[in-house]
Parts: C-alpha cells; structure tokens; sequence
C-alpha cells in the first residue's frame, strides 16, 4: 500500500516538473493567441480600409474638455496594426522558447502583452489625448521590458535613461498635440484643419514639441543613443519592440502629422537633417560594433534614421518608399533579432569575433540569417531590394537638398550592406572556433518557426510585390498624403539614376566589407576623437539634475519642522498679501465705528493678555492657566453675540482642555528643558508670525467691507420649525441640515480616540494614585452624578433650547473625569461600564443607522423621520415627539463621551 | 465691535504662529489652541455681530430680527470639538514620543529625514548586512 502511493507519487512529481519546464512554451503559445486574433480581424477589415473606407468607433471620456476614447482605422494605422500584431504572434512564440523555465516567465507575458495593446492603441487612435495616453502606456510598459534583468544595475539604468528620454518627449508631444487642438478646435486627428495650423502663429512651436516626441521616441539624432543601450532588454523584446514597433511609433506619428504639419521649412528641414545624419551615424556605429546585438540596434538606428528622412517629403514616391521600407525593415529586423537571440542562446556567444563556421551544425538558422541579410543589404529579387530602389527615388524627389540625402543614403546603404556580411557571412561561414560551446544546434521549431517565415516573407514579397503594395502600401500612402495615390512595386524599373546608386551601393558596401578591419580601426579613432557624445550630455544632464534636487531638498525640506511651517507660512503670507493688493481689496473700518462695546473691548484685551503671556512664559503652569483665560475670554465673546450653544461648549471644552493640558504636561519636560531658537530665529519667526498676524486682520476687514449675504442663514431660520420641528437653529443645522457633515465631524472625533488609545496602550500601566482629599472625594461622587443627570437633560432639549449632544457629551465627559481625578481610573471605569473606545464606535454606529434609517424610509440619508405620541392638533399640541433626529444627538453625545474619556482615562493610567 | 475682533485675531494669529515654529512641541501645541481659537473668532466675526439675542425661534417659527447669525454658531460648535479632538491626539502623541524619543525637542525628531550624514552611515550599514 504504502510502496504503491510512493510510486503513483513519483511520476507525478516529475510530470509536474516538466510542466514546469515546458511552462515557458506553453505560455508562449497562450501569449500569440490576442495578437493572433488582432491580426485577423485586421486583416479582415482589409478591403474595406483599402477602398478608402476607414473603420471609426468612439466613446465619450471627458465631453467637457472634448476628450473621447475614438479609435479610426485607415490604411496607415491598418499597416501598423498589422505589423505590430503580426510580429507580435512570431515574438511570442520564439519568447516562450528563448526564455522557458525563466522564474519570471508569467511577468515577462503580462508587460508584453501590455506592450503591444498600448501600441496598438497608439496606432488605431484619433484622439489627441488618446494617443498620448497610449503613447505613454507604451513608454513606460518598454521601460519595465528594458529593465526586466532587474537585478543587473546597467539595465536598470538604461531602462531608465529611455524612461526619461522618451517620457520627457512624450511630455512635450502632449503639449504640442493640445496646441494643435486648441488651433483647430477638435482633438480629433482626422478632423484637425491644416490650413488653420499652418496659419497659426504657433505652428513653429507646435512643430518643436511634436517633434521632440517623435524623435525622442523613434531615436533621432540627438536623442539616438538610448537606443542601443535598451539592448539589455533579453532579445525577444529587441526584437520586437527595437525593430517592429515601439521605435517605429515616432516615424508613425510623424507620417500621421504629416497631412497637418508636413510641408512647412522647418518640418521639412528638421526631418531632412535630422533624418540623415541619424541615418549615417546609425550606419558608421554599427560597423564599429563587436556585439552582434549591438550592431542590429545600430542599423535600426540607421534605418530609423531613413524612414524621418523619408517622410520630410510630401511627394508620393518618398511616402511609399518610406511605407515600403518600413515593412522591409521590420520582417528582416525582427528576423536578425531572432537569429543573433537563437546563436547567444546555443552557441553560448554573440561576439562577432568568436563566432565562424556554424553553418553546418545549425544550417536552419543560418537559412533564415542569409535570406534576411540578401533583403537588408538589398539584393534582388528581395523586397530588400525594392525598398531601396524606392528609398532612392524617394530621397531624389526630397525638397530639401535631395542630393546630399541621396549621398548620406548610398552611404548608409553601403554600411548595410557590409553589416548584412558581418552577420550573415561571418558567424556561419568558415572554420568553427574552438570558443564557442561544446554542441551547437539548431534550436527548437518554435524558436525557428517565426525567424524563417519572416524571412521568407522578405523574399516572397520581393518576387509577388503586388501582394502588399495594393492592399497595405497604397492605403497607408494615401492616409500620409491626404489624398489619393497609387503605388505600384516592381522589381525592374529599368535603367535609371536609382539603379545606378544601387550599384554603387553594392560596390562600395562589398569594399566596406572586405576591407573591414582597416574600415572599423578608422571609425574607432575617429570617434575616439569626437569632444561630445550623446552619452555623455545624457549623463552631464542627469548629473546636473540630481544637484539641482539635492540642492533645494536641502534648502526646502532640512528635516526640521520649524523650517517647514515658516517656508509654508512665508508663502502663504506672500501670497495672500499680493492677492489682497492686486485685487484692491484692502479696507479699512468707517471711522467711528458705533457698536463699539466697553465691555467687549475689555474682554479682547484680556484674550490678548492670555495670548501674550502664553508665548512668553516659561513656567508650564502659567501657560495652562492663561490658556483658560484665553478660551474663557473668547467664551464671553461668543456669548456677548447671542451664541450660546457655542460658549457652552468653549466653557465646557474648556475645562477639560485644562485637565488635560494638566495630565498631559506632567508628563512632559518642562518648557525650560528643550533649546530655545537662536535669536536669528526668534527674530525671523517673529516678523513672520507679526505678517501673518497682520495679514488676517487685513483680510478679515476686507471680508467685513463686503455685503453680507444672509440667504443660507434665512433659508435654516424659515424651515427649522415648519420642517424639522426645532427651535433652536443651531442644533437643527447641526442633527438635521448638515447632519452628514455633523457625522463626518464625529467620525474624526472617535478616530482621534481610538488612535489615542493605540498609542497609549502599550504604556506601563501603574496606577496614578487619586488625589488625597476628603472634601473632594466625597463632594465628587455627588457631583458626577449631578452632572450626568444634567447631561441628559442637556442632550434631550436641545433640539428647542440650548444644548445639544455635544454640549451634552462634554458635562458628562467632565463628570467622569472628575470621578476619574478623585477615585482613581477605575472607578471612573466602573461607573461608565464599558470600554471607552466601545462607548464611541457603538455611538458612531447608532448615528449612523439613524441617517441610514431616513434613507431606508425613502427620503435622502440622514433625513430625519418624525412620529408624534398623544398630540391634540386641536390644540396646538403636537404631542410627545419621537425622531431619528433624537436618535442622532445620541449618537452624537455617546462618540463625544467615549472619545474624550478614551484619552483621558489613557492619560491618567500612563506611567 | 466687528475691527475689534478683527484685530484681536490677528493677535491671536500672531501669537499662535510664533509658538508653532518653536523648537519644544508643547509649545506648539499650545500655539495649535490658540490658533483654534483665532480662526473661530475669525468665523463668527465673519458672519456679523448681534447684540446677545441666540437665533431660537419663537412661537410659530419666527426668529427674531435681530437674533444673531447661526450658520457660523453651527460651524464653530463642531470646530472646537473638532480641535478639541485634534488637541487631545497631539497630547497623546507627544507623551507617546516623549517615551519613545526620550525628547519634545523637533530638531532631534529625525527618524524619517536622517541628516546627511546619518542617513549615509545607515546606507552603508544596510549594504554591509545585505
């Protein structure tokens, strides 16, 4: 029995190891179902996109700023669409293999598949803020792809140098991309006027920002070097992200402004340069490179670098061209990505020198190597070839200087064309090296599968163009143009200037080839020489930066509070001050003010002598007792002006404030003990607080020189006896009016004990020993049960009279504390009956259930619901009423009492 | 009356402020009553000044011509034990620190923002034990 359960137990153990180890493939396949279906829905909406019917759905997001999540599929989107998901299924794939058995396998899945919806939805966007949003989604998705070795710092710091790169473009973009909305009026790309953005005043700007991001982005000189450091992602993220999409979606935005953009000098001349010189230095810095890898990122430098070239013409040659390239670019791209993955991962290297003769060992791989390597170089009767035969003819139809881009072309050509060598030729051909590992093969069909077909593709498009340049290559040029245009592909266009180029092409790039040694010496001390590199102003710049924040975080924020609050109040004050100016506010008071009171006065100046000596004594004592004069002084003021309910309660909090102040500051150094400012300080700190004292009487007489608006006050006065059966307005304002407001109020309350009691908890709980003193301890007992008698009474009239359950909660609170000083806590304890903290949330809870209980009966919550017991209507009599109002006030009274005896009681017992 | 309490709670601003950029936070602490009192000065005085009359109605509902203001009476009630509440959790609080911190002195309270030189040395620590 027990070897029969050890042996079913074996296998299953192994099996699901396996899994395990097959779980990387089996993702990968789950991964290329989305993209899978992406690309045949897109491919489905095919002819209709190619009749010049595009497919729109939008959905309102923020109406009020003119927002809308609104997708348009028109050829250009339905181009890159397709590219984005039809790589995307052959990426997934390959990644499932390239990297099975990684222990973050199901992360890698998510930011992927998070990638290439975010590029998705950049590419099928129509809204200005859409886009952006998608823009971003995919910075920041490739920069958790750039940084997923995380453990590697030059990884992470190359995620985030392209984070910040391209982040900060995309920053710009969005301004540009407003700026164009608030010109035209519509945040709808499609519906966007170029004649009123082209006759803007701010079109140079406009063009600047959108330009930044675009470059920024898709790796423009100067912004170019991010790109080759990305390469630290693992390679299926190269491979898709560093050749099909995510660099291509500058270019693409590029092509989708150029309608509304294109066509002005300082677009053209800035994609012309920008474009050539990214174009050359792409192909000059591949050669250079050692790392296979490295050199693949270089030539997506260069060929980015072409494709911005490209579209600074408006004629439709050089848009078909950069159409056409742009596919040709991405199918031997991806393919090469692919290839240099599968020899790191087999053959354990991808250092070009290492690397010779593995034709024989992994003849499938060098297959798909050489059929990309013919297209990138550009031989016939590869697409390759077409696309530069276009690119020619593009260049040559350029506006700005067409014959030096022609020239930086054949240049870069060239340099494609020994880089096709150095990768096709080099690693497979010639004697294998003794460096490489044991036995290298060819990898796993799932890893060829995708490397082979996009290549053979290369090669299938350049024999049978007509398959895409109707169907996918027209439509986007018209979408780029504005207008109709027909593209037609052709491998022979007989013998022309752009045939000639191309023969000098081969020419000069089989020299750059043979001779790449002396070549790629050259280069480096050329470089070598150069006094600035893209590199170096990145890390200058991020450098400067971090001292720039360690500069003012140590003005603004040093660690000391003191600091903080006069930065705070210095601001403020400034502020309201020039507020107060600016807007002629400043007033001063009628002369010979009438209300002037005797007594008032009197009582102001005594709250001001309280103030005065509680910021200048030293001794704690005095600074408890003339705080009670200050509270007790502002009483009678709030008295004097026919506020009762609140000078009951500033009597009452009083009180205890003082009791409080007294248990607590026992417990606390005395005032004398802790350093005082330094007198520069003291001086500073008072100018400060003498302004900000000043600046609130200013206000204050601004305030009172403005009519008064009595309306919310009449509205309570009229309705507080006919609808909520109250007389006294204030109570009514707080049950029933505003009683959610009263709720939240007492909510903070009870929080404020429950947190004082955490805090206090955990202290030494060695009873405080009660105040010796017979006539206290006899009086009290009387006394407390007075005051909670007169609690009651307090909290049930004080719907009609002054009172009320805070005034209420406050006496009895103020009774048991009494108890609590005279008896000790625990008789103070046992009168009360039950936990403190439990007293406030039971509280808490009753007031809520009676607004919940006004929203139940149909009526909006806290509503209150009234039932009259033996009224005679007759009579005027409305009988004895019954409220959830009532309820309320008790809930009210019981958070109040609760949550200062919490503190209290927790106060007393602390050690 | 109403200048007079305007500018008495200017005063008592002033006086407030100075104590809240004390070093000792009993002293802010006092300066946080007094701040609270200030402000519902500032809320009454704010709402206009009637001679003694409460705003309660009479009979049928009337109230009284001349009866003093009450949405500001309403408001304040629930601000003083609002800051009552505040003053009682900053009470706690600083007994709270008190024994753990051994001190009320705010430049000494560095936990979170360590001077720089305190914060190095702590880096250095963590990657020695990392």
């Amino acid at each position: 029995m027990g070897n029969g359960t050890l042996e079913t137990a074996a296998p299953t153990e192994a099996r699901s190891r396996n899994r395990f180890r097959d779980g990387g493939r089996w993702m990968g396949f789950a991964s290329a179902v989305p993209p899978a279906l992406v690309a045949a829905w897109l491919l489905s909406l095919l002819p209709r996109v190619s009749e010049g019917r595009p497919v729109l759905w939008a959905v309102d997001w923020a109406p009020t700023l003119g927002v809308s999540l609104a997708f348009r599929i028109d050829g250009l989107a339905l181009l890159f669409g397709l590219l984005v998901s039809g790589i995307g299924v052959v990426i997934m794939l390959y990644a499932g293999s390239y990297l099975k058995g990684h222990v973050h396998l199901g992360r890698f899945f998510l930011y992927m598949t998070a990638f290439m919806f975010s590029m998705l939805g950049l590419v099928l966007a129509d809204d200005a803020v859409a886009l952006f949003v998608f823009w971003e989604l995919t910075t920041v998705t490739s920069f958790l792809l750039i940084g997923f070795t995380h453990t590697d710092p030059k990884s992470r710091r190359n995620a985030l140098q392209a984070l910040l790169l391209t982040g900060g473009g995309g920053l710009a973009l969005l301004a540009g991309l407003l700026l164009m909305g608030l010109e035209s009026g519509t945040l709808r790309l499609s519906a966007m006027d170029p004649v009123l953005i082209q006759g803007s005043a701010l079109l140079p700007g406009i063009i600047v920002l959108v330009l930044l991001g675009c470059f920024t982005k898709s790796a423009q000189f100067p912004f170019h070097f991010w790109l080759p450091n990305a390469m630290s992602a693992p390679t299926p993220v190269s491979a898709y992200l560093h050749s099909a999409t995510m660099v291509k979606a500058g270019i693409y935005l590029l092509a989708r402004l150029s309608p509304t953009l294109g066509g002005d000098p300082l677009w053209v001349w800035s994609l012309t340069v920008a474009g050539a010189l990214t174009a050359v230095i792409g192909a000059a810095w591949a050669l250079r490179q050692t790392d296979l890898k490295q050199m693949l990122a270089w030539t997506t430098v260069m060929a980015l670098g072409a494709l911005t070239l490209l579209l600074a013409g408006s004629a439709p040659i050089s848009l078909a061209a950069a159409m056409t390239f742009l596919v040709v670019h991405a199918l031997y791209k991806a393919t090469l990505f692919m290839v240099v993955g599968i020899l790191d991962h087999e053959a354990g290297t991808r250092e070009r020198d290492k690397l010779a003769g593995l034709a024989r060992a992994m003849p499938l791989t060098a297959a798909a190597a050489v059929l990309a390597a013919f297209s990138m170089g550009g031989f016939p009767p590869f697409l390759g070839f077409i696309g530069k035969e276009l690119k020619y003819e593009g260049a040559l139809a350029l506006v700005a200087a067409p014959g030096v881009a022609a020239f930086g072309l054949v240049l870069a050509s060239a340099g494609m064309v020994a880089v096709a060598g150095m990768i096709a030729i080099d690693p497979f051909f010639g004697r294998q090296r003794k460096s490489v590992s044991a036995r290298p093969h060819d990898p796993p069909k799932s890893m060829l599968a995708g490397p082979l077909l996009l290549a053979g593709l290369g090669l299938a498009f350049g024999l049978a163009p007509g398959v895409i340049s109707g169907p996918l290559v027209q439509p986007a040029v018209t979408s780029v143009l504005g207008g109709p245009a027909t593209v037609k592909l052709a491998l022979w266009h007989g013998i022309n200037l752009p045939l000639v180029l191309s023969i000098a092409t081969f020419t000069l790039g089989v020299l750059f080839y043979i001779f790449r040694t002396p070549v790629v010496a050259g280069l480096n001390a050329f470089v070598g020489r150069l006094p600035m590199t893209g590199e170096r102003a990145y890390d200058g710049w991020l450098a400067g930066l971090k001292a720039l924040a360690a500069w003012q975080t140590r003005i603004l924020q040093g660690g000391h509070l003191r600091v903080y609050m006069a930065t705070t109040l210095g601001a403020v004050v400034a502020l309201t001050l020039f507020t107060l100016f600016w807007a002629d506010a400043l007033a001063l008071p009628a002369a010979g003010s009438p209300s002037l009171s005797i007594l008032g006065v009197t009582v102001a100046v005594t709250a001001a002598a309280g103030a005065a000596i509680v910021v200048t004594t030293r001794s704690r004592l005095a600074a408890i007792g003339a705080l009670g004069i200050v509270g007790t002084a502002v009483a009678v003021l709030f008295l004097m002006h026919g506020a009762v309910d609140v000078a009951t309660t500033q009597f009452l909090v009083e009180t205890l404030v003082v009791v409080l102040l007294a248990a607590a500051l026992v417990r606390l150094p005395r005032l004398t003990q802790t350093p005082r400012r330094n007198r520069r300080a003291r001086l500073r700190d008072g100018i400060l607080s003498v302004g900000a004292g000043l600046t609130v009487t200013l206000v204050m007489l601004a305030v009172l020189a403005e009519p008064f608006d009595r309306r919310v006050t009449d509205f309570f006065e009229a309705a507080a006896w006919p609808e909520a059966f109250g007389r006294n307005i204030v109570n009514v304002i707080l049950v029933d009016f505003r009683a959610l407001d009263t709720f939240g109020e007492i909510a903070v309350v009870a929080v404020a004990g429950m947190g004082a009691y955490a805090l206090l908890k955990g202290g030494m709980a060695v009873p405080k020993q009660p105040i010796e003193s017979l006539i206290l301890r006899t009086a009290t007992r009387g006394l407390a049960a007075l005051l909670a008698v007169f609690a009651v009474f307090m909290l049930l009239r004080g719907h009609n009279d002054p009172g009320g359950g805070f005034i209420a909660g406050l006496i009895a609170a103020t009774g048991f504390t009494l108890l609590a000083l005279a008896h000790g806590v625990g008789l103070a304890r046992q009168a009360l009956g039950g936990a403190p903290r439990i007293v406030a949330l039971s509280g808490l809870g009753i007031a809520l259930l009676s607004g919940l209980a006004g929203a139940l009966a149909g009526g909006a919550p806290f509503e209150g619901l009234w039932l009259f017991l033996g009224g005679d209507p007759a009579a005027g009599d409305k009988g004895i009423p019954l409220s959830t109002v009532l309820v309320f006030d008790i809930g009210v009274f019981l958070v109040v009492v609760g949550s200062v005896l919490a503190i209290v009681f927790g106060l007393e017992e602390e050690a | 009356m109403e200048p007079w309490l305007a500018i008495l709670t200017g005063l008592l601003t002033a006086c407030a402020l100075y104590l809240v950029m004390c070093r000792n936070l009993v002293r802010i602490v006092l300066g946080t009553v007094l701040l609270a009192h200030a402000i519902n000065l500032a809320v009454l005085t704010s709402g206009r000044l009637t001679r003694a009359i409460p705003p309660i109605a009479q009979g049928e509902g009337g109230v009284p011509e001349t009866a003093a203001n009450a949405l500001p009476q309403a408001l304040i009630l629930t601000a003083i034990v609002i800051s009552f509440g505040l003053l009682m959790s900053v009470l706690v609080l600083a007994v709270r620190l008190r024994r753990v911190l051994g001190t009320v002195d705010t430049d000494r309270f560095r936990a979170a923002e360590p001077p720089p030189d305190v914060a190095a040395a702590e880096d250095e620590h963590r990657r020695h034990e990392a």
